[in-house]
């Protein structure tokens, strides 16, 4: 039977593996990706506590989150493709302009 | 009547404010004729309140609420009755006289306007001083009037030391900060007492701790007394804080009349009669009181018969004339104190304004042995400091008469025939020394032409009929002592001699004219033939230490001042330097070279920041766990 905590383990892998991407990965997109599996892992999380008390403002939240991912890629695109035309990469050691 | 006080009290406070949108910009006579004119307001409003006090009794005014915290209420409150009437009156007219006059001594003063701000300031501190109807209100003036006189003490603050052959090398600024150092000693005695009161009373009003005094501790009373004593000798210069007033002299002259001859050096005297139902019960201190102030009185005289400098000579027999009036005070004799007050403010102002003139004409040359023979181009000032000075030597009919030979029967109808005698001897000493002033400066041959290249000339006119007034009264003024008995004693206790000295009076008037005389006399056949300077005695040792005033500037100098300098340089070089300094500097230090290190982490590389923010974030978590898991 597949109860809250399955749930909740593959919740906290995926956001593992989002986190994991963030700090790792070096191309803009790719930490835009891993971003996108960290809001997901979080729905998942709400989805199933939701369930598992019976109460819909979890899942209510979850399209929030939904809604504001998607709105943020669309903006986060946009300011990856001008940055793309102007520094023809999007290697993030290649961004280094401001130093201490 | 209120809106009289209000007037009274504000027009100075106007005047000021209004010189002091001048006070940067070059002379403006405006400044001059505005602040003068609200004077004389203030004047009239004063003795038309006079007027009004005689014949209805006391007034009181309650502007505002001021302080109200807790349990502690202090009311703006004002009350005119007698005293303070006379104080109002006295303290009005010397200072529009002083105002009017300044308009001649200040003529070509860079400072002009600020001068008149200043000195129309001290004026309102001085009201509020004597106007206000509880100690709060007293000690604001007090402390007004304190400022005034620094600002004004110091008002060449730029002139250097000069040494010259009579005075130790001091400034104006110096003198200006002696003066107010040594009354913020007597202030924080002032403020015990004033403490203590509000302690034990629970109000500062004047009326409330007057009528709580006889359930109050004997013990209690006299530490109260003994602490607004102490204030009271700071402000009057008293032995030993009175070596202010003589460095005092070093501002310009009409200050001196008003300020340290006149007005706020009687603010000590003002203390004590305004407390007399306090000292009425502490006859031990009141006898003190007594005591010192005729120590003092031929302590300054002893220091003025030597002295050259003519400013210094009438400063000290100002402190003599204090003096007086402390042993009128502490015998018990409130309202001859209070008319001795008023006498002397008149006809010293005149002296200290008479000073100025010679001043002028000498180029500010103020040592009498290098004048003599100024009559001839000055007979308005020679003529008036004649008359203050006999009326300082208590000659009939002048004030002074009147005043110090009834502080001198006091003395006597009090058994206390020890102070009788000094003040009997002090007498002849004034006289002895305000005219060998008169005469060094006024008669024989004219030294300063071979001393000075001074060419003396009489002041503009309208400055001698300035003074005028204050001669006038100096004249007359003795002839009000009856009235001026009945109207201070509505408030004041009624001073009564007794039949024995009602009979012996005339022989006390004559034993006193007869040592003033002689002291005239002496000093006629010494100094009024010209100077003859006799080396001897100069260099005799009781000559010496009259000159250097006791050697007490000097003691002060060698065991307070610079023990305490050396004290401070200690502290400051290692305590302030070497802890507190460091402690400071090492915070910052530490500060510094941790940003220095951790400046590596701002690589500019997004990728790294994610890092860090990583780190941050589990660190968060890990505390957070910890924290939850140990509740």
């Amino acid at each position: 039977m597949i109860g809250l905590s399955h749930y909740m383990i593959l919740s906290g892998l995926l956001f593992s593996i989002g986190l994991i991407g963030v700090l790792r990965r070096k191309n803009l997109l790719m930490l835009f990706f891993a971003t996108e599996i960290m809001l997901n892992a979080a729905n998942i999380a709400f989805a199933a506590a939701s369930h598992y008390y019976g109460d819909l403002s979890g899942q209510m939240f979850a399209f929030f989150v939904i809604a504001v991912a998607a709105s943020e890629v669309a903006v986060g695109l946009g300011l990856l493709i001008v940055l793309y035309k102007k520094n023809g990469s999007l290697d993030l050691d290649n961004l280094t302009v401001m130093k201490g | 009547m209120e809106n009289l006080v209000y007037i009274a009290l504000f027009a100075p406070l106007v005047g000021s404010l209004f010189a002091a949108l001048f006070a940067m910009t070059p002379k403006n006579l405006i400044t001059a004729f505005v602040t003068s004119g609200l004077l004389f307001v203030s004047w009239v409003a004063s003795s038309s309140l006079l007027m009004y006090v005689m014949d209805h009794g006391t007034i009181s005014v309650n502007m505002m609420e001021w302080i109200a915290a807790g349990n502690l209420t202090i009311d703006f409150g004002f009350q005119v009755d007698a005293i303070t009437a006379v104080m109002m009156v006295v303290v009005t007219t010397v200072s529009t006289v002083v105002h009017v006059y300044s308009i001649g001594y200040m003529e070509h003063d860079k400072g002009f306007n600020r001068f008149f701000s200043y000195l129309s300031a001290f004026v309102f501190s001085m009201m509020i001083l004597v106007m206000s109807d509880n100690f709060a209100g007293l000690f604001i003036g007090w402390e007004g009037v304190g400022v005034c006189s620094w600002l004004l003490i110091g008002f060449w603050y730029h002139k250097a030391d000069v040494s010259t052959d009579v005075n130790p090398s001091i400034s104006p600024s110096w003198a200006a900060n002696e003066a107010f150092i040594v009354n913020r000693i007597a202030d924080l005695a002032m403020l015990i007492g004033i403490f203590l009161i509000y302690w034990n009373v629970g109000s500062l009003n004047y009326d409330v701790f007057f009528a709580a005094i006889p359930s109050l501790e004997n013990s209690l009373l006299v530490s109260i007394g003994i602490a607004l004593f102490i204030g009271a000798m700071g402000k009057s210069a008293q032995f030993p804080l009175h070596t202010w007033l003589a460095d005092a002299m070093e501002g310009p002259t009409p200050v001196s009349a008003l300020i340290h001859a006149a007005t706020m050096v009687t603010a000590g005297v003002y203390l004590v009669v305004r407390a007399n139902p306090l000292y009425a019960e502490i006859p031990n201190v009141s006898l003190f009181i007594a005591y010192l102030g005729t120590f003092v009185a031929i302590f300054a005289a002893s220091m003025a018969l030597v002295n050259r400098d003519l400013k210094r000579i009438i400063a000290y027999s100002t402190l003599s004339q204090l003096g007086y009036m402390f042993a009128a005070a502490g015998l018990g004799a409130y309202w001859v104190a209070l008319f001795h007050l008023a006498a002397h403010a008149f006809f010293k102002a005149l002296l200290f304004l008479g000073a100025g003139n010679v001043m002028h004409a000498m180029h500010d040359e103020l040592d009498i042995f290098k004048m003599g023979g100024l009559k001839k181009a000055m007979r308005g000032t020679y003529l008036y400091m004649g008359l203050a000075s006999l009326a300082l030597a208590g000659i009939f009919p002048l004030a002074g008469f009147f005043s110090k030979d009834t502080i001198l029967e006091v003395a006597f109808n009090e058994h206390t025939y020890i102070i009788w005698f000094v003040l009997w001897i002090t007498a002849g000493l004034t006289a002895f020394y305000s005219f060998r002033q008169v005469f060094l400066t006024f008669d024989g041959d004219e030294r300063y032409k071979k001393e000075t290249d001074a060419h003396p000339h009489e002041v503009q006119n309208f400055v001698l009929v300035a003074m005028a007034p204050l001669a006038i009264l100096a004249i007359i003024f003795g002839f009000f002592m009856n009235p001026f008995k009945e109207f201070a004693t509505t408030i004041l206790p009624a001073y009564e001699m007794s039949e024995h000295t009602h009979h012996i009076a005339w022989i006390l008037i004559i034993v006193t004219t007869l040592i003033a005389v002689s002291g005239i006399v002496l000093a006629y056949k010494k100094y009024a033939n010209g100077l003859v300077r006799d080396e001897k005695m100069e260099n005799s040792f009781i000559y010496k230490l009259l000159q250097n005033q006791y050697y007490i500037p000097k003691f002060y100098m060698e065991f307070i001042a610079k023990p305490y300098k050396e004290i401070s340089d200690i502290l400051w070089n290692k305590v302030d330097m070497k802890v507190v300094d460091a402690t400071v500097d090492g915070i910052a230090k530490i500060i510094y070279f941790t940003g220095d290190k951790s400046r590596k982490m701002q690589t500019g590389n997004l990728s790294d920041y994610l890092n860090w923010m990583g780190v941050g974030a589990m660190l968060l978590i890990v505390i957070t766990a910890l924290s939850m898991s140990l509740s």
